[in-house]
């Protein structure tokens, strides 16, 4: 790669035409004339014109008596024209062997008013067909339920959602509720258009009954449930997170709900107590590192990440403490110590970091022990820039000598490295490290001195 | 402009033509100025299809972006709507109309050009809104398969996916059938048609149906195409997964290729005349078009990107060589053939530099840590290492908050690979998803449930392995440099749909009864009668013709992998590719997440 960038760095010298002349392509890439390019082209020209036309419009509002002239109803049959004649495909390949026929995809073509013909007795299938190929067709005519139900059917039969959508708008119109339920339980999928129409229409309360009808009871907690993200208060969107506890969800998904419930509702009693808290002034670390945003609707471990970070010590009785949380909602040990970690890091707070990985046992001797494995909490700490004393303290605790050496090698804790080379009794390699600190230095008479030995 | 598109086997600049041959007669009928009001997703397939030039030959004078208020006051007699049906745009429309000055003169005529079908669902919804008598002009355009190149073609529907497995609309597959009939109609009815799958099955039924029920459909052209591969998306889930690692591939996975066309950061492609830099850097994204008309790109964007480096750098000394040229030039003969060849040079040389760019910038990505550590999951998985229990990579993406998709991506990966995850396991990945990002999720986790991307092993038994095997799906041995096996694409994973369609063709599908029987959906075989003196009498050495089509979407390095069986010496058959979209697992995933936000209006 390297020496084709060469290469071509060395051909800029050699040509110095402007090469973008002769592409014709504007900065963006996009060619001169394409149509993305011109909408923009066009649509600025016009703004610019804007206010010398609009003043020009004034006048002229007595036509306003004039309506579209072919104003074409959708369920009107007797506007209806169409061709007897089936198109055929032949027309497409005529067209393309240049015979000069024009037309191909008859579809398009303007039905001519010769072939008008009335729509009077067309059976079901007739009726899907003409459907198909765009065409508008009165539903009305189809009385009887058995009827309805044949065109349903033959719609289905011919796969084009448009058009079972279009006989279900018929059906839902003029079938009772609990006939077309039933009638869809048999047709599974109309029944799927159906649904999806109601989602995408959002008849909410239809779509419910539906799938209350069909037993389809997680769905229609799923479904539900979805709803709160169109509710914007708060206050009103955890009333409405715990109406959802109830709903039929499955066991696991249950509790989910349950935790999203007591999760809002956390969030609101620390947010009220924090804006105060925040606004009083009284408080050191509000004070120090002002808020960034609020913490309602953000998720479990970005509320875990806030308390750690502004009510660390809190007793765990309060709700913002992050004992609390990691006992009400059963936070593991690995995604506590994380998120703590990262938190206090990021305040600095090293003595805190200290106490997250130190147990003591019953004898009272300390150990140091970290669920999510020592290189980690480096990384971490290394992320949040703690300087080499504290991170020292840390590479020296990792397990793996290859991993250990590595790490204490990029970030500079040469009393790490020295050290694990003494016990591996590396001299070669210390031999080496020697040309990396500093001369003079401590660590350069460190070496020196376990050489000699 | 379009030279790319006969370049191959099959000419599909007729393809092209006919789109534009539409386009114009439906432009023709509103008679008069016009303005367009374009949905902006369609922007980018219509350039595939036409110029600005050719709308202005046809008045169109304004184009505006579709969006809620007023519309722009443009002296033009037709305003003219191009839009999906979709019923959040007809709001928009509803709105548009409803501010329209009645008082203004002359008053404008409005029309409505539905892509790729009108929809009575959205006609009964201008007319709810007390709007659908004000357009004169309600049509369709039927847009089903764009031509991308010379041998691509895509629906660019980005929902087809969700509604076929998702939703169960099959509107999608319906019109994946209609562009098959015009396919068939411009270049032969295809003589047989083989099908994986449950979409495959409704697409060939509702072929043969259509056919049946368009008599004069019987054409009399020679057919181009001898095979017909229907493939589901679904019998292939684990494919789109996995991170492509040809160039093209790559390109997309990081940057996202948008109906050929790419942006990329701009600091690499600053001004390159010295004195110059520095003054105005642009801070646009550089966009840029891929595809076969660019010599250079036709001949990487298939390669492992491992491999591509080596190209360039022989590129490069091939341009200096000749730039070296001039200066032995000495006649005024040899001069004036230097100039002459100085355009192309010029191209062939921005072309190299552009693409050295661009592959510096996706060096940076690939060498980075984290892109191995991902790859690594990403292959142990598909080699099918410790596929059954939680992943502890996974575990720290998502302790570390990367973006979700990402975890979705592997975690569905796993889930794929190991016929889906043990119950255990599957319980506290979606724990950790939902408390790290947001318990709202569980509607996407449902929605992936549903697809069959992230499910409970429901059989206890992992049927992966045997397919892994059977299938030679995961190679140890791959070259990447020059490829003798389409695993190089994904560096030793071989795509299963590929795979698949290797095998049809040789030794025959008869071979995997098996394994197909493992894969969801049924497979079969129809055949399509010629009339007679259409039978095709191949001539000797000749390779056949098949056409693929991916119901569901299809990636650039399953694209690249197909282009790599066509080109084997003896393959023995060459491939065109269609789908219903260009997807990468980024765009996929996100395709089937829950819409959280509420809709802006």
């Amino acid at each position: 790669l390297k020496e084709s960038k060469r290469a071509v760095n060395s051909l800029r010298d050699i040509v110095d035409d402007d090469d973008d002349d002769l592409e014709r392509v504007s900065w963006s890439g996009e060619p001169v004339g394409s149509i993305s390019w011109s909408i923009k082209e066009t649509a600025s020209s016009s703004t610019s014109s804007l206010e010398g036309r609009d003043s020009s419009l004034q006048k002229g509002s007595s036509s306003y008596a004039a309506l579209p002239k072919q104003v074409s109803s959708y369920s009107l049959s007797s506007l209806f024209k169409g061709r007897n004649k089936l198109p055929s495909f032949q027309s497409l390949s005529d067209a393309l062997s240049d015979t000069g026929v024009k037309n191909y995809a008859p579809e398009l073509r303007r039905p001519k008013a010769e072939y008008k013909d009335y729509s009077s007795d067309w059976s079901p299938k007739d009726t899907v067909r003409r459907m198909q190929r765009g065409k508008i067709c009165s539903l009305e005519r189809f009385r009887s339920l058995q009827d309805k139900l044949m065109l349903l059917d033959e719609a289905v039969a011919g796969h084009d959602g448009n058009v079972i959508t279009a006989v279900l708008i018929f059906l839902k119109r003029t079938l009772r509720r609990e006939i077309l339920f039933r009638e869809l339980e048999v047709r599974q999928v109309a029944l799927c258009h159906l649904i999806h129409f109601l989602k995408e229409t959002g008849e909410q309360k239809l779509l419910l009954d539906l799938l209350r009808f069909l037993d389809r009871t997680e769905e229609v907690a799923l479904s539900q449930y979805r709803e709160h993200l169109n509710i914007q208060d708060v206050e009103k969107r955890r009333e409405f997170l715990k109406g959802c506890i109830g709903l039929p969800f499955s066991a696991e998904d249950t509790s989910h709900i349950q935790d999203h419930y007591t999760l809002l509702e956390r969030q609101i009693i620390i947010e009220a107590n924090d804006r105060h808290l925040e606004s009083a002034g009284q408080s050191e670390i509000f004070r120090k590192y002002p808020r960034k945003a609020s913490i309602l609707n953000m998720p479990l471990v970005t509320t875990l990440f806030y308390s750690c970070f502004y009510h660390y010590a809190e007793a765990e009785g309060t709700f913002s403490s992050p004992t609390n949380l990691k006992k009400t909602f059963k936070i593991p040990d690995k995604q506590y110590v994380l998120t703590a970690l990262a938190a206090r890091a990021k305040l600095r707070a090293w003595d805190d970091v200290d106490a997250l990985f130190t147990t003591k046992n019953w004898l009272g001797y300390t150990k140091k022990k970290a669920p999510i494995g020592f290189h980690r909490v480096v990384e971490i700490l290394q992320r949040n820039n703690a300087p080499v004393q504290v991170l020292q303290e840390y590479v020296r605790l990792v397990e793996d000598v290859e991993t250990r050496l590595n790490l204490a090698t990029k970030y500079k804790c040469h009393d790490v490295v020295i050290e694990t080379y003494k016990d591996l009794k590396d001299r070669i390699q210390l031999t080496a490290y020697k040309c990396k600190v500093e001369r003079g230095s401590a660590e350069e008479e460190k070496i020196n001195s376990i050489l000699n030995n | 402009m379009a030279a790319h598109l006969s370049s191959g086997r099959v000419n599909l600049t007729a393809l092209r033509e006919a789109g534009r041959r539409e386009l114009r007669e439906f432009l023709d009928k509103c008679a008069g100025s016009k303005a367009i009001v374009w949905d902006e997703y369609l922007t980018g397939p219509f350039g595939l299809i036409a110029q600005y030039s050719l709308l202005k030959e046809h008045e169109v004078e304004k184009m505006f972006t579709l969006k809620p208020g007023r519309l722009p006051p443009a002296d033009v007699k037709n305003i003219i709507f191009f839009v999906r049906p979709k019923l959040e745009l007809m709001d928009i429309i509803t709105d548009n109309v409803l501010r329209e000055d009645r008082g203004r003169s002359p008053q404008r005529d409005f029309h409505i050009l539905f892509v790729p079908r009108r929809s009575l669902l959205c006609e009964q919804w201008l007319k709810e809104q007390g709007v659908l008598g004000s357009f004169i002009h309600r049509e369709q355009y039927s847009l089903d398969l764009i031509p991308f190149d010379g041998d691509l073609l895509s629906m660019e529907s980005e929902s087809a996916f969700k509604e076929c497995y998702l939703e169960s609309d099959q509107t999608s597959l319906y019109h994946a059938a209609k562009g098959l009939m015009t396919l068939q109609a411009l270049y032969g009815t295809i003589p047989q048609i083989f099908g994986k799958g449950e979409c495959a099955r409704h697409v060939a039924n509702m072929m043969i149906r259509m056919k049946r029920e368009f008599p004069g459909s019987q054409n009399s052209i020679f057919p181009v195409f001898d095979t017909l591969l229907l493939l589901d998306r679904n019998v292939d889930l684990l494919t789109p997964l996995a991170t492509q690692l040809t160039y093209e591939g790559l390109i997309d996975e990081i940057y996202g290729i948008q109906n050929t066309y790419v942006k990329l950061p701009p600091e690499k492609f600053a001004p390159k005349k010295q004195g110059e830099g520095g003054k105005d850097l642009p801070t646009e994204p550089k966009k840029l078009q891929l595809n076969s008309a660019e010599e250079l790109y036709a001949e990487i964007r298939d390669k492992n990107f491992n491999a591509v480096g080596s190209v360039l750098s022989k590129k490069a000394k091939i341009i200096s060589a000749a730039f070296e040229e001039r200066h032995h030039a000495k006649t005024v003969g040899e001069i004036k053939q230097f100039v002459s060849q100085l355009p192309h040079m010029q191209a062939a040389r921005s072309s190299l530099a552009n693409h050295t760019s661009i592959a510096e910038l996706i060096k940076d990505i690939t060498t980075s840590e984290d892109f191995f550590d991902n790859l690594t999951v990403e292959q142990e998985f598909m080699s099918g290492i410790d596929t059954d229990k939680v992943n502890n990579y996974i575990e720290d993406c998502i302790a570390q908050k990367h973006p979700l998709i990402k975890i979705l991506r592997l975690v569905c990966l796993q889930s794929v690979c190991n016929s889906g995850l043990k119950q255990k396991v599957l319980d506290h990945y979606k724990r950790e998803i939902l408390q790290t990002y947001g318990y709202e999720h569980i509607l996407t986790l449902n929605n992936l449930e549903k697809a069959g991307l992230l499910k409970p092993q429901t059989s206890g038994r992992n049927n992966y392995p045997t397919i892994r095997k059977t299938l030679r799906l995961w190679m140890d041995d791959v070259n990447e440099q020059n490829p003798n096996d389409i695993s190089y694409v994904y560096s030793g994973y071989a795509p299963l749909s590929v795979r698949l369609a290797q095998l049809l063709a040789r030794p025959g599908w008869r071979s995997i009864e098996e394994v197909l029987k493992m894969l969801p959906g049924p497979h079969f075989e129809e055949r399509q009668q010629l009339p007679t003196g259409l039978q095709k009498k191949r001539q000797h050495g000749e390779n056949r013709v098949t056409l693929v089509f991916f119901l569901g979407g299809v990636t650039y390095a399953e694209i690249a992998a197909l282009r790599f069986l066509s080109q084997m010496e003896d393959g023995g058959t060459e491939y065109v590719i269609a789908t219903t979209k260009l997807i990468n697992g980024t765009t996929w995933i996100k395709s089937l997440m829950d819409k959280l936000e509420p809709a802006p209006f």
